[in-house]
């Protein structure tokens, strides 16, 4: 079947901000829908709020909407667009609910658009339990036992006739919200509630507990023929209980026979034909009774998901392309598989190495929450690893997961773990279990008993066996012998040990190792990922490591050559981030494609490493190579080893490959960029204080520690309160302000551990103060100062956890020119090559400089998007020898519009934390609010990041001595839109003499008349807070957690108050408009 | 366990380490691609006289048990892998493979960069190989090799064929009988004949055509196996003498003995097709199936007179013939495996072809 004619354009709706759940894997599925259709000639329509997506760039698409992903935008973009098709399978479940309130409100009808893919019946059979059991028992297929409640008395009646331990799923939620486990009747009432109270249409399922079974699931596609392939089988470590997401998964299955695979794979196509997803991927999941085998159905997802993104990377197929080709009309048989060139789609990836997914978790970030893993997802990213065993490619994965692991290591002496301690964390799921298990084996413990207790499948504790027996007689026969084998060494390659595991146990460096066993010729040779297992010829470069006789790097680069005729293309390597942890995420990603688009568009040899399943890096469409390793030293060199490029790129990576530099620079590898020097002195505090006095550019006051007795010495020196924080880390990570010396004692430990070695940093914290994020472009001599962000929060509160706004709204033209000349002469005297991104803090008329990151930041993605220049891919250029002269540059001074960034917090997954922001960064994802007007753009973002500016009811203030000028004209405004004003007993003095209403009520404590029984009572819409002071911070902490679990917008600052009310005016007076980035862009000046 | 060489041909060399059988085993070299399925890959009579080497790295991970079996032992001469499993899982297992393997007295090999191996294969096709735990000397290795008989011409049939005559019954009640021309059938052809009805009575392939129709069958089955296909001219006689007569359906080797019985020719593939993942287009119905594969040598389709015989299934990934029909006999035959076992059950639905088939031919 050809592909159809009868529609031409076709709208495309991404995943938003990344939140837990659904992470950047959509952005990558997005992209490659986008460029599929694109190169089929379809005119594609884009909407996404999130900009640092690789979809949202202006060349991705020809209308590209940075605009909220509600019906009433939506609505809006498809009157203006009039697109012909929607495609609603490739934007997760964000993507997915937003086309079907579409249809379900009429807007699809109205506007003649036609579902592809999956339409709306498809969907809700799929996604509604009641319909997907019964489609399920009428095909013959096994469930748990399951039933239906819409409230608690049902949910009571329900759990009687199924027991306990049972589970209850909402239905129509993202990644698991509102599910869980419970074992008996004291906890079921509260988790009932929570799951129909998150259910968007108030429904949960109580289920029959399979709880310890085996978990596998399939992806499946299926074009409109009816063919039906199976791309790839997922079994997953961790047994059914944990959220696959949360889960170390393998591909392909690993410990079921063909009859029983055969098996699973019949029901998928049966389970796939009868939901009627007429084209495109879906994935399926089956839970196996370890011990009778009985195979039941859990779930089915009508649309490309994270695991299919995974069975992307860990086949080679590119499931999002080819579903969007399906969608639009061609068969499996009528795609081409780009890596065989030869042989069409309508086939079943094989494989030859063993794949990996292990899930990166972030409970440092909330210690109060507890680090227990269940069916509700907590993982912010993952990392996937390839090797030819099992044991290679679980020690690869462990190492690229970049906790500080360097393996199934030792990292804890198991003669020192508690046998308690160690029982518990291998009963309950948890992020470091399977470190425990490894501990449990070196005290001895049988698989059989550890079966018992963790009900991970045997097979899986066995191969872990194998390795912990491994390196016992590695330790062995070094004590005897005093040396390592080449047979033991090689052996210990093959089965993934890396270089420094082994440094440990010969007791030498890891430059030791790495030199031993290359002069034994134990080399890394890479092999490539081809859907096929080498039966056919394969063109795509995409390579992993491992230990073998054969180096297909090798072979490829000579084939490479030699087509090209001997001539030889300047080489550069890109190093990614690794997996996402909150602090560093897709903006880093983004970077890094950029830098490979533009380097291979100026004729560059792009070669791509990474390690992480869901970025669009790891596309192997991205860079002319890809290699997908750990980003450690080791595999990073025997890339270079093999590779020799001519230059390494390390500052898009994030603090991961940043992290790396000095050794690469010192083991010779060619960093271009900024020097390994200069970031050492960006990041030395000491040489950047005598920089900064050379420049006369004030910082606040400083000081260095490496113990914790300087730590409280520089403190006191400096002045309470300060910064503490620890160096080389990025997001903030263990970083605070301390008000006195108790608080900093009971916080040290802490940054001594995260900081390992590094020195601890002492900054004077400068209260009241207004944050300016500044990002740009220095080629050595010229600077590009490329966007100037006013925080809408106070500092103090990390810059990724705050909202900020382009250009800056209320900094004066002088200290615009200040900001821009002190930048110029940092850039220029650091001499960066490339991206830079400084933080200043203004205090009334002076400007101080926080922070200096000679590197991409996580706001290039956003200011690129703001001013419409692709920055990453500037600075890219430059770092590659270009200059700033070359390009055309816009006026970043008079932009035709305000762009408004806002987080978003992962508060609701982590129930009982303490819901505060501060310096250490929390947030998983941003969204972008674009309008011509500041007020409509921050209301935007507002809706975008779901806590849209209320426009009727209450408003709560209460402000600080500071903010008591500005505020009454604020609340007069609101005031005169309708809204009743409710304020502390100071600040309704002000409002009143102003002319205000206001209502008194407390802040916090007893009775009824006070603002957190308020919100309690869903009586305010809106509060504005400013605080001061320590005591005032812990009021306004029990304000704000309150909020947030009303989902009460919550202003902190007059500023943030202003940008409130201009918001809500221009909600109230002209509603909004919605505008293309090619519309604003085509607006914008050039300087 | 003891190293190993494996020596081909060629004069290359992969090196690994033996299982617990030593010595010395010949055979031609193959790859096969499927991820799961190696206790049927192991005891399908097909793989006779091959030495079978599994892209997949891991193998033995469910064990092995008593029912996943396709014949009485294991055929191969020798398993060529990068790992075996040591400690299995699945609740069906009953033994590991390692176990298995030495029970049979199979040399296996472990250890080997066997994606390499592949990549060699595919490149300069199959060939003769040694395993070796005795010997290291490329060029004894080399002279031992060369009176090990090629595959090229090769009756392999006469090793893997019932030497009697036994019935498998219907899963149920009988609906129909089949004659089963047992050339080294693999069980789960029978077995999913017997789930549609049919007694098959298996014979021995040295069975005259007379004797066959004696026996009054409603149709007649050729079943896969080993080797040349050229080479068993004694079963391509007697298909001849019966295409015309009563329903045929042939599988693997059985679609060769049609072809060459219809005045054809087969012609050996550089590697053959051994996997379960093969997409073949069945153009009676333009349906897309996703197959078990095992074969080496294919029938050519321009040797046959086409107003007679039509290719009706095709492999799309190197558009070789996967299936023929005759256009007027009630015959046709595939290429690839609808018993699946391992692989796909997409190409089930033959059999009911089968059915069918007889069904209109009683009419």
């Amino acid at each position: 079947m050809p592909k159809r004619t009868d529609i031409k354009k076709i709208l495309l709706i991404g995943s938003g901000p990344i939140v837990i759940g659904q992470a950047c894997e959509f952005d990558y599925s997005g992209t490659q829908a986008c460029k599929a259709l694109r190169e089929e000639g379809y005119e594609i329509v884009l909407v996404n709020s999130n900009p640092a997506t690789i979809m949202t760039d202006p060349e991705t698409a020809p209308h590209t909407y940075i605009e909220p992903l509600s019906v009433e935008f939506v609505t809006k973009i498809i009157a203006q667009e009039r697109p012909d098709a929607i495609l609603p399978t490739l934007g997760g479940q964000t993507g997915l609910n937003l086309a079907v309130e579409l249809f379900e409100k009429g807007v699809l009808k109205q506007y003649g658009v036609e579902m592809l893919g999956a339409n709306y019946e498809v969907i809700k059979k799929a996604e509604d339990r009641k319909q997907f059991k019964q489609a399920c028992l009428s095909i013959g297929l096994d469930l748990p036992k399951s039933s239906f409640a819409y409230s608690l008395e049902e949910a009571r009646k329900v759990v009687q006739e199924i027991g306990f331990p049972c589970i209850i799923r909402s239905s129509f939620t993202l990644g698991g919200t509102g599910g869980s486990i419970v074992y008996g009747r004291e906890e079921f009432d509260a988790k009932a509630k929570r799951g129909i109270e998150s259910s968007m249409i108030s429904e949960i399922l109580i289920e029959e507990s399979i709880e310890g079974w085996k978990e596998f699931e399939l992806e499946v596609m299926r074009d409109k023929k009816d063919n039906v392939v199976i791309v790839c089988s997922i079994e997953n470590l961790d047994p059914m209980g944990v959220h696959t997401g949360d889960s170390i998964t393998v591909a392909p299955a690993q410990t079921l026979t063909d009859r029983e695979y055969q098996m699973m794979r019949d029901q998928s196509l049966k389970l796939i034909r009868e939901i009627g997803v007429e084209t495109g991927g879906s994935n399926i999941q089956f839970a196996v009774h370890p011990k009778n085998g009985r195979m039941v159905v859990i779930e089915m997802n009508p649309r490309v998901s994270r695991s299919s993104a995974l069975a992307s990377k860990a086949t080679g197929f590119p499931i999002a392309k080819f579903a969007a080709k399906l969608a639009v009309g061609y068969s499996l048989d009528e795609i081409q598989n780009d890596i065989t060139r030869e042989t069409p789609a309508s086939f079943e990836p094989t494989i030859d190495y063993c794949v990996i997914k292990i899930p990166r978790f972030t409970f440092e970030k909330f210690p109060e929450a507890k680090d227990v893993l269940g069916v509700q997802m907590k993982s912010v990213g993952e990392t996937m690893a390839i090797g030819r065993t099992f044991k290679e490619a679980l020690q690869k994965g462990l190492r690229g997961l970049e906790i500080h692991h360097i393996g199934l290591d030792n990292k804890m002496d198991y003669r020192i773990v508690d046998d308690e301690k160690m029982m518990q964390r291998l009963r309950e799921p948890n992020a470091s279990r399977i470190f425990y298990i490894k501990y449990a084996l070196q005290k001895g413990m049988s698989i059989d008993d550890l079966v018992e207790v963790t009900r991970i499948d045997k097979w899986f504790l066995a191969q872990m066996k194998q390795i912990v027996d491994f390196e016992r007689l590695l330790l062995e026969e070094f004590a005897k012998t005093g040396k390592l084998s080449e047979a033991s060494l090689r052996k210990a390659k093959e089965w993934g040990f890396s270089d420094p595991q082994l440094a440990e146990i010969m007791n030498v460096s890891e430059s030791d190792v790495r030199e031993l066993r290359k002069q034994m010729g134990i080399v890394a040779t890479f092999k490539l990922v081809d859907t096929c297992a080498a039966e056919f010829e394969a063109y795509t470069p995409y390579f992993y490591s491992t230990y073998e006789t054969e180096d297909e790097a090798i072979i490829q680069n000579e084939k490479t050559s030699r087509l090209k005729g001997g001539a030889k293309r300047s080489k550069i390597m890109i190093l990614g981030g690794g997996p996402n942890r909150i602090g560093q995420g897709i903006e880093f990603d983004y970077c890094c494609c950029h830098a490979a688009f533009s380097l291979k568009e100026r004729g560059y040899e792009t070669i791509m490493v990474n390690s992480n399943p869901e970025t669009v890096s790891t596309d192997y469409d991205t860079s002319d190579r890809l290699y997908f390793e750990p980003l450690t030293f080791e595999d990073v060199m025997n890339i270079l080893d093999v590779e020799q490029p001519d230059g390494v790129i390390v500052q898009f990576g994030g603090q991961t490959p940043l992290n790396l530099a000095r050794r690469l620079h010192q083991a010779g590898a060619p960093i271009i960029g900024t020097s390994v020097d200069s970031i050492d002195i960006a990041e030395n505090r000491e040489r950047f204080s005598v920089l900064m006095n050379e420049l006369n550019i004030a910082q606040p006051a400083n000081g260095t520690a490496s113990s914790v007795q300087e730590t409280v010495e520089a403190a006191s020196k400096v002045g309470y309160p300060v910064v503490v924080r620890p160096s080389y880390v990025l997001g903030g990570r263990a970083m605070r302000i301390v008000y006195d010396e108790e608080s900093l004692m009971g916080f040290v430990d802490e940054v001594a551990d995260v900081s390992r070695g590094h020195p601890i940093l002492i900054d004077k914290f400068i209260e009241d103060a207004m944050e300016v994020d500044v990002d740009a472009i220095c080629d050595g001599s010229k600077v590009f100062v490329a966007g100037i962000m006013e925080h809408i929060e106070n500092a103090g509160i990390h810059s990724g956890d705050s909202a900020c706004v382009l250009p800056p709204p209320t900094l004066s033209e002088d200290m615009i020119a200040e900001i821009k000349d002190s930048t110029k002469r940092i850039a220029l005297a650091l001499k960066v090559i490339g991206l830079l991104n400084i933080q200043f803090a203004i205090k009334g008329e002076k400007v101080f400089v926080l922070e200096v990151n000679p590197r991409a930041s996580r706001t290039v993605p956003f200011v690129s998007k703001a001013i419409g220049i692709p920055l990453a891919k500037m600075a890219a250029r430059i770092m590659a020898g270009e200059k700033l002269s070359g390009f055309k540059l816009p006026d970043v001074d008079h932009l035709p519009q305000f762009a408004v960034k806002e987080c978003v917090l992962p508060f609701t997954r982590f129930m009982g934390v303490d819901i505060i922001l501060g310096p250490e960064m929390k947030s998983t994802g941003e969204v972008m609010g674009l309008a011509p007007s500041f007020g409509a753009a921050y209301a935007k973002s507002q809706i975008a990041a779901g806590q849209a500016l209320p426009l009727k009811g209450s408003v709560f203030i209460s402000v600080n001595e500071n903010d008591k000028r500005a505020i009454p004209f604020m609340a007069k405004r609101l005031q005169d839109f309708g809204f009743k004003i409710f304020a502390t007993k100071g600040t309704a003095k002000v409002l009143r003499s102003a002319g205000v209403v206001a209502t008194v009520v407390d802040k916090t404590g007893e009775g009824e008349n006070n603002i957190l029984s308020l919100i309690e009572r869903s009586e305010i819409q809106l509060i504005i807070n400013t605080p001061s002071g320590k005591k005032s911070q812990s009021d306004m902490r029990q304000i704000r957690a309150a909020a947030i679990m009303h989902n009460i917008p919550c202003i902190t600052t007059v500023q943030g108050a202003s940008a409130a009310v201009h918001g809500i005016e221009s909600m109230l007076k002209e509603g909004f408009t919605v505008e293309s980035l090619q519309s604003y862009y085509s607006r914008t000046k050039s300087a | 366990m003891k190293k190993a060489v494996l020596f081909l041909e060629d004069g290359t060399s992969f090196y690994g380490t033996s299982l617990n059988t030593y010595g010395e085993s010949a055979g031609e070299v193959v790859f096969n691609t499927a991820l799961s399925g190696y206790q049927e890959v192991l005891t399908d009579p097909s793989y006779a006289g091959q030495i079978v080497v599994m892209t997949y790295p891991l193998i033995g991970n469910y064990g092995v048990n008593e029912e996943d079996v396709e014949s009485d032992k294991i055929h191969v001469k020798g398993f060529v892998v990068k790992e075996f499993c040591r400690t299995y899982s699945n609740f069906r297992a009953n033994k590991s493979i390692i176990e298995y393997l030495d029970a049979g007295k199979i040399m296996g090999m472990e250890g080997v960069d066997t994606r390499a191996l592949t990549r060699h294969l595919r490149l300069s096709g199959a060939m003769k190989g040694l395993i070796s735990t005795e010997d290291f000397d490329p060029k004894s290795l080399k002279a031992k090799l060369a009176k090990v008989p090629s595959m090229d011409g090769a009756d392999w049939v006469k090793e893997v064929a019932p030497r009697k005559a036994y019935v498998w019954k219907a899963a149920g009640e009988r609906k129909y009988k089949v004659v089963v021309m047992d050339c080294g059938i693999k069980r789960n052809i029978l077995r999913e004949m017997a789930l549609l009805g049919i007694e098959s009575h298996v014979v021995p392939p040295s069975t005259s055509s007379a004797d066959i129709l004696s026996m009054k069958p409603d149709g007649i089955f050729l079943s896969s196996g080993p080797g040349d296909p050229a080479a068993v001219t004694y079963v391509i006689e007697t298909v001849r003498a019966l295409i015309g007569k009563l329903p045929i359906f042939g599988i693997c080797l059985g679609n060769q003995m049609i072809g060459l019985a219809l005045g054809g020719k087969t012609y050996k593939l550089k590697f053959g097709h051994h996997g379960a993942n093969h997409p073949v287009k069945d153009l009676e119905n333009n349906r897309i199936s996703i197959t078990s594969q095992n074969h080496g040598f294919c029938v050519d389709l321009n040797s046959l007179d086409q107003d007679e015989v039509e290719a009706i299934h095709i492999n799309l990934n190197d558009r070789s013939v996967e299936g023929l029909r005759h256009r007027k006999y009630p015959l046709f035959s595939v290429q690839y495996h609808p018993e699946a076992s391992p692989g796909p059950n997409d190409a089930k639905y033959l059999f009911g072809k089968f059915i069918e088939m007889i069904e209109k031919h009683r009419r």
